[in-house]
């Protein structure tokens, strides 16, 4: 007996049952992994590494670096501070002619206008008249704008010359360098990245708000009816999930706009008068009625599914303990939907945070949120930028992606 | 719910408020829905009720913004309705074109996605899998990040695919692969969360004991697994259709002319000028979501029950 104890554990076919049980486990891994794989492959591809290389540009902007080789070998060749002299004046002529040929002098511009503002209307105008550049280069130059005599210019384009760069992220904090490199803030009338942050996390909060109002009544109703009423009124709340977007939003429109199906109503009934017509969309207010309407859903639904499971019997427990029915619901009905709340508000805080569809279709002028300043600059080919801003937004949804992920975990995301 | 018996006079009052409320919720949450499938029939141009419509007037509604729909970008939209007319509507009619291409691009998002989604909900759902927490967490993403860093970042990734191993190739811009890609990365998490929601109440014994009486690994899948889970591959597939044909900002980036969906189609026509087409195109999509809602909600039903043979 003590022999058999003392020796190791073996398999039938005498190897150690530890090392076969690890070996078996790790395949068991292998297998499991190997099912996942194609498709972690396909979101890396198709997903991450997109989003990674746009992030790239809100660094990374060659445009006056890969175009002006001539003046960034004087910038070389000269310590920062050298007054440009004929030599400088001679390689930026040939780079401006280079940028006319190749039709490069937008981006150049674009990535000096960074750096210090006006100055891709400079280049892109001195590129245009490169013709005219002869020597003298000097004279040639402030022939066509008197500004390349300002030593500013001249640090910007030299500063300009690193391909990396951290100045799409001060512009998206509403900071500027200033002309001796020192960082402050942008004048009062310019500064808008911040306030749009600000105002897109404000509406996301309100609407968070107001659906988790909406939702606890709603869900708490469906939680208690019978299961088959329940089935019944929860396609309500599921119809509008199924409903595409576009079309809600268009809904939304026909019900909500001057001419539209409640100004009508009220007009008839008396309550404003015709000039006096409430202005439900193209604002702020048209953004946030159909933003909750979206996301309602979203909140219901997460509630819903932890209400159900809440027992009635501790809420009669405390009724019959003597606690009124407000100090029930407070202090026991309240703490256990708590997970509930959180998981909804959380989800909808997120999706709100970058909707971009709604605000744009409803939003008019002040009703746009972050996500459309993105589109701005997209369309204005002002990439940097829009990735500057991209990324930040980017690390605020990631943060509240974490935290949902700690609190309430993926796997408990329910979709109806 | 039931009041209880012992409710006070203030609790009462209270309770019908309650009710009132509620009501008032569901009337917000289906009202917008609803209000378009009249309006789609409105004989005038207008987004209102007209008064021959309230009086129920057969005269104050008609068909002709569902036929506007056929019309618009025909070569010859008031030709004799022969033959040729169908095959005009049919070849050159935007909206028909459009809704072409948004069953093209989601019918083969769909089979992507549901495909490379239900292996790996197979694989996450087994308890030896590693980094299960984050390999989720990024399959899982692509519904969480913002749209349009989505599709900013496709839009720079498909003008040179390629790039990531230094070489330059075609683009994906203006192609239907792009845009079935793009549309596949966006449903792939709904597939695998409706399948590892149905896979969490498999029982894993069932594996090995068709395992023990001979099977092999792919007639178990097929003869045991996939009859147990369909329900929910279907609802994943569903999920990644309604995801993909109802999709606007990515193809806004990345599709050319060629790749009109109704949905672009209709974010144009609600940008620019509103006309009651929309609301006949949107009283088509109502009717298709309808549709699918109750498929959704009789396989879930199936899948309740076929959990409910299974031991745990």
């Amino acid at each position: 007996m003590a022999d058999v104890t003392a020796a190791p554990l073996t398999t039938a076919d005498g190897r150690p049952l530890k090392a076969a049980l690890a070996e078996a486990q790790s395949r068991a891994r292998r297998r499991a992994f190997l099912l996942v794989a194609p498709l972690l492959a396909f979101v890396v591809l198709t997903f991450i590494i997109p989003i990674g290389q746009m992030l790239d540009r809100s660094f990374h902007h060659d445009g006056f670096s890969a175009n002006a080789p001539a003046t960034l070998e004087w910038f070389d060749a000269n310590p920062a501070g050298t007054a440009p002299d004929e030599a400088a004046f001679a390689a930026l002529a040939a780079d401006m002619k280079a940028m006319k040929e190749n039709k490069t002098a937008g981006e150049a511009g674009t990535r000096v206008n960074y750096t210090l503002p006006e100055t891709r209307s400079l280049i892109t105008k001195t590129a245009r008249n490169a013709d005219d550049l002869a020597p003298p280069f000097k004279e040639a130059f402030l022939a066509i704008d008197d500004r390349w005599d300002d030593a500013a210019v001249w640090q910007a384009m030299r500063s300009s010359a690193s391909a990396y760069t951290a100045d799409f992220y001060l512009s998206a904090l509403d900071m500027e360098r200033a002309e001796d490199g020192s960082i402050r803030r942008v004048e009062e009338n310019g500064r808008i990245y911040i306030y749009l942050f600000v105002k897109t996390f404000v509406v996301s909060a309100v609407i968070t708000v107001t659906c988790l109002l909406l939702a606890f009544p709603v869900a708490h109703l469906l939680a208690t009816l019978p299961m088959a009423k329940a089935n019944l009124l929860m396609i309500l709340v599921l119809l509008p999930f199924w409903t595409s977007l576009l079309v809600r939003t268009t809904s939304w429109i026909v019900l909500l706009q001057g001419e539209g199906v409640i100004n009508e109503f009220l007009v008839a009934l008396g309550v404003i008068s015709a000039d006096g017509r409430l202005k439900m969309i193209y604002n702020q207010t048209g953004t946030i009625i159909v933003m909750t309407h979206v996301l309602l859903p979203f909140m219901i639904l997460p509630l819903y599914s932890v209400m159900r499971v809440i027992p009635p019997s501790y809420a009669r427990a405390a009724r019959s303990l003597g606690a009124t029915s407000w100090t029930t619901f407070r202090r026991i009905y309240l703490p256990q939907t708590l997970p509930g709340i959180g998981a909804g508000s959380l989800l909808v805080f997120i999706l709100a945070v970058g909707y971009f569809i709604t605000p744009a279709l409803v939003g008019g002028a002040d009703g746009q949120l972050i996500s459309n300043l993105i589109d701005f600059h997209m369309k204005n080919s002002n990439w940097s930028m829009a990735a500057a801003l991209s990324a930040m937004l980017l690390a605020g949804v990631l943060v509240l992606y974490w935290l949902y992920d700690r609190l309430i975990g993926i796997d408990n995301l329910k979709l109806g | 719910m039931a009041l209880p018996i012992y409710a006070s006079p203030l609790e009462r009052l209270w309770h019908y408020t309650y009710l009132v409320l509620c009501t008032a919720i569901f009337i917000f949450l289906i009202s917008p829905i609803l209000v378009v499938i009249p309006l789609s029939f409105n004989v005038e141009p207008y987004f209102t009720f007209t008064e021959a419509m309230l009086r129920l007037d057969p005269a104050g509604y008609s068909l002709r913004w569902y036929d506007a729909l056929l019309t618009l970008g025909m070569q010859t939209p008031d030709a004799i309705r022969d033959g040729a007319w169908w095959s005009d509507m049919w070849n050159n009619s935007s909206w028909v074109r459009a809704a072409k291409n948004s069953m093209i691009i989601g019918f083969w998002a769909t089979i992507l996605a549901t495909v490379l989604g239900t292996l790996a909900a197979l694989g996450l759902s087994r308890p030896e899998m590693p980094y299960r927490r984050v390999v989720m967490a990024i399959l899982i993403s692509p519904m969480i990040v913002p749209i349009i860093i989505i599709a900013t970042g496709l839009f720079f990734f498909y003008s040179n695919p390629c790039s990531i191993i230094g070489t330059e190739c075609g683009r994906l811009t203006s192609t239907y692969l792009g845009v079935i890609l793009a549309h596949t990365t966006l449903g792939i998490p709904f597939v695998i969360i409706t399948v590892t929601a149905t896979l969490s109440g498999f029982d894993q014994s069932l594996i090995r004991a068709s395992a023990s009486l001979g099977a092999s690994p792919s007639r178990t899948f097929f003869k045991v697994v996939m009859p147990l889970i369909l329900p929910g591959v279907v609802s994943g597939a569903l999920f990644a259709f309604v995801t993909s044909f109802d999709e606007v900002v990515a193809v806004l980036f990345i599709a050319g002319p060629d790749q009109q969906t109704i949905p672009r189609q209709m974010w144009n026509g609600i940008r620019e000028a509103i006309s009651p087409a929309i609301l006949a195109v949107a009283t088509i999509l109502v009717v298709i979501s309808i549709c699918l809602l109750a498929t959704v909600e009789l396989l879930r039903r199936r899948s309740e029950r076929l959990r409910g043979v299974t031991p745990h």
